[in-house]
Order: C-alpha cells, then sequence, then structure tokens
C-alpha cells in the first residue's frame, strides 16, 4: 500500500518518535488495535504493554509503553505515553537487578502511598520482562 | 581620608564578588537556554492531551461527566498551588507571586472562603510560613532538582487528586511565574479543577470537510476520568517548566545587574584609590620641598 500513517510516540518530556509508517499495533484496554491509513477516528486508552510498528508486512520496531492514551485518525496515530523504550534497549539483567532493588525498598517502605508507588514500578518493570521474553506477533 | 591599605582590600573583595555574580550570569544563561528546550519539548504532549480532553469534554455528557471537570458545584474551599525556585539571588522572582498570593488569600478569605496551599519550592515556604502556617497541607522542597522532572509534577498531581477525590477542596488554581523574557516573568493563575476547556480557535480533525467522529474506546466517561490526572499532572508540569525558565531568567538579569554595579562601585572606588594616593605623594613632596628651603 503506498499510504503512510504518520505515527507520534509523544512523552511529556519530548517527541520520542515522529515517522511515516505503514502500520501500527496498539495495545489497546480493549483489546489491540491494528492502525492501517484510513483508519476511523478513535481516541483510546492504552494498557502497558508493547507497540509494534510494521513495514512490508514485517514487525520493524517494538516499543514498550507503561500506558496511556493514543489518537488515531485517517492519516496519523498518535499515542501519549509516559515511558516508553525501545525493546532492544532493554537489558533483562539490569530490569531484573531493579526489580531486586524495588521489592527491597518495598520491604523498607512505610507508607501506603510509598507502598502503592512501588508496587506499580514493579508491575510495569515485569511488564518490561514479559514484553522481552514473549514478543507478541 | 581613607588609608590606601583599606581601599586596597575593598577594590580586590568587590572585584572577586563580581567574578562571582558573572559566573551566575553564565550560569543562569546556560539553565535559561537548557529550560526552553525543555519547554519546547514539553509542548507536543501537552498540545495533544489537551485536544483530546477538547473533543472528550465536548461530547461527555453533563451528568456523567467526573467531578475534576465540571466541579463540585461549590466554591469553599480553594487549593492554591504555589510555585516558586528552591534558590534565591533571582531578584524580585519569588517576591512578586508571593505578593500575588497573599493579595489573592486575604481576598479569599475576606470572602469567607477556607484556603489551603501546596507549596513547591523552598524559598515559597520560607516567604509564606511566617503568615500562613497554619494552610499549608504540603510542601515540597527541591523538587525541581536540578532540573524540573514529569516525575516531580506526577507526585504534586497525585496528591492534589487524592485530595479532591476526598472532597478536601472544591477549586485548584496554579499560581507560577510564566516566562515572557529573560526580563519579565508574568505571575500566572491557571485554575485546574474545574477544568477550563481552552478557548479559541481549536483545530479540530476533520474528515472530508466534516467533524470527525471519535469513536472511543473504552467509553467516554472512563478515558476522561483516565486522561483528567494526566492533564493535571501535564498542566503543572508545564508550570514547573515556565516557571524554571523564569527563575533562571530573573537569575540572569539580577546577576547581570549585580555585575553592573561591581563594575561601577570598583570604578568609583579605584578613583579614590589614585586621588588618595596623589594626594599623599604631593603631601610627601611638599614636606621634603619645604625641607629642603628651610635650609
Amino acid at each position: 500500500m503506498a499510504e503512510k500513517v504518520a505515527f507520534d510516540l509523544v512523552s511529556p518530556e519530548k517527541l520520542l518518535l515522529s515517522e511515516e509508517v505503514e502500520m501500527v499495533v496498539l495495545p489497546g484496554v480493549e483489546g489491540d488495535i491494528g492502525v492501517l491509513p484510513g483508519h476511523a477516528p478513535v481516541i483510546t486508552q492504552i494498557r502497558m504493554g508493547t507497540i509494534c510498528v510494521f513495514e512490508n508486512g514485517q514487525v520493524v520496531k517494538r516499543l514498550f509503553v507503561d500506558g496511556g492514551f493514543a489518537e488515531v485518525m485517517p492519516e496519523r496515530c498518535t499515542v501519549l505515553a509516559e515511558q516508553a523504550t525501545s525493546l532492544e534497549d532493554i537489558e533483562t539483567s539490569a530490569v531484573e537487578q531493579h526489580i531486586k532493588d524495588l521489592r527491597d525498598e518495598l520491604s523498607l517502605a512505610d507508607s501506603a502511598h510509598e507502598r502503592a508507588a512501588l508496587e506499580t514500578a514493579i508491575a510495569v518493570e515485569n511488564g518490561k520482562l514479559e514484553a522481552v521474553n514473549h514478543p507478541v506477533y | 581620608m581613607a588609608n590606601l591599605k583599606e581601599l586596597k582590600a575593598r577594590i580586590s573583595s568587590v572585584k572577586s564578588t563580581q567574578r562571582i555574580t558573572s559566573a551566575m550570569k553564565m550560569v543562569a544563561a546556560a539553565k535559561l537556554r537548557k529550560a526552553q528546550d525543555m519547554a519546547e519539548a514539553a509542548r507536543p504532549y501537552a498540545e495533544r492531551i489537551e485536544r483530546m480532553l477538547g473533543s472528550l469534554a465536548a461530547g461527555a455528557s453533563s451528568s456523567g461527566a467526573p467531578a475534576m471537570l465540571t466541579g463540585t458545584g461549590k466554591d469553599d474551599t480553594h487549593l492554591l498551588v504555589i510555585v516558586t525556585s528552591d534558590r534565591g539571588l533571582c531578584g524580585g522572582f519569588n517576591g512578586s507571586i508571593i505578593r500575588a498570593v497573599r493579595r489573592r488569600i486575604i481576598e479569599l478569605q475576606a470572602d469567607g472562603k477556607t484556603v489551603k496551599l501546596l507549596i513547591i519550592g523552598r524559598k515559597g515556604v520560607g516567604l509564606l510560613r511566617r503568615e500562613f502556617r497554619d494552610l499549608f497541607v504540603e510542601v515540597y522542597e527541591e523538587l525541581a532538582k536540578p532540573i524540573p522532572t514529569f516525575e516531580g509534577a506526577a507526585t504534586v498531581a497525585d496528591k492534589v487528586t487524592t485530595m479532591f477525590e476526598a472532597g478536601e477542596f472544591d477549586v485548584c488554581t496554579v499560581y507560577y511565574n510564566k516566562f515572557v523574557s529573560a526580563l519579565t516573568q508574568v505571575v500566572t493563575p491557571l485554575q485546574l479543577i474545574p477544568f477550563a476547556v481552552p478557548e479559541g480557535e481549536e483545530e479540530q480533525p476533520t474528515v472530508g470537510g466534516a467533524q470527525a467522529i471519535y469513536e472511543f474506546e473504552p467509553e467516554e466517561e472512563k478515558i476522561l476520568a483516565a486522561l483528567l490526572p494526566k492533564n493535571l499532572s501535564t498542566q503543572i508540569y508545564r508550570a514547573m517548566l515556565e516557571s524554571f525558565a523564569g527563575e533562571q531568567g530573573a537569575r540572569m538579569t539580577a546577576m547581570d545587574n549585580a555585575t553592573r554595579n561591581a563594575g561601577d562601585m570598583i570604578n568609583s572606588l579605584s578613583i579614590t584609590y589614585n586621588r588618595t594616593r596623589q594626594a599623599q605623594i604631593t603631601k610627601e613632596l611638599i614636606e621634603i620641598i619645604s625641607g629642603a628651603e628651610a635650609l
């Protein structure tokens, strides 16, 4: 297909990615959404998971996001995420170490608020591992 | 007349002060550039979240809309979030925001409203503590150190959200210094809750000339409920960035003035020093000559 989707990945601190792609698959909260050119306008919430960028029917890029929102229009697709990392940049050992550190902190944390924040962080790290170990598509 | 040694010491002390102020000016200028870049980089996210919110708010039914969007229907308790700097030596930067806040607090209290304060930045804490200590609900010091982060803003937003859900306030306004130029910062109040959908030319996405009707997944209310706290963090982050840029600008200007003042002072001290030296030489000469004449 000649047409392309303008795919933007934006974090609060900067524009992470902006390129023309053939198709993106988003992990929507109610199931994955494949976005091709001419998609109907949708606003959706995204769960933690992997965004896949397709080129010539092949996955060329996998990006881990910790959740967020996506706005889809016929010719563009914008994803707002707080954290996004390319799967290639995730090192399993580093993530595992990080999880261990967070667990240690969790055992020391005393306020419920602190504990909740740490638990969320651990869930995100686990999500990263899951994304690396079991790639979708 | 001051003696020469004393004058010399003064001159060298003013000189070293000048060196420090001019170094601080350089640092502030570099940080200002960085702050501006950060503000620039944060813009796409803020713009898009605002646009999404705009189209969601327009579509959401008024009855089912979350209270964060429509408000609680009262305005008895006001929460003021005040963004100040952690460090001083930046001219009237903190003074002007504190003045505006103080005026607002007195105004609200005169109307019989309850005021609560949430303060970001050490300077604001110090300046408001004496008068309004009992209004403080939360204080964040050194949150923006060395630079403001979204995480930091999210911490504040979390606190605000929790308080709102517990019904601890009805209206939330952020006060921050908006960066206009290195010379000017404007104290800006920004109402966060209830959220005021920005007025003006909204760029609506169009499909074949007609306005796009979005589908929502999950339902509008659910997205809205998740999006609003995110928007809160984004707005607070933006306020912190603006304030950070403003602080650097203010410090740059203040330090520039200080450097110039030090220069003036060095000049006038040098003149005094030279005059004194000249006078002393003349005096010595007169003594020698009159001594020679007496012979």
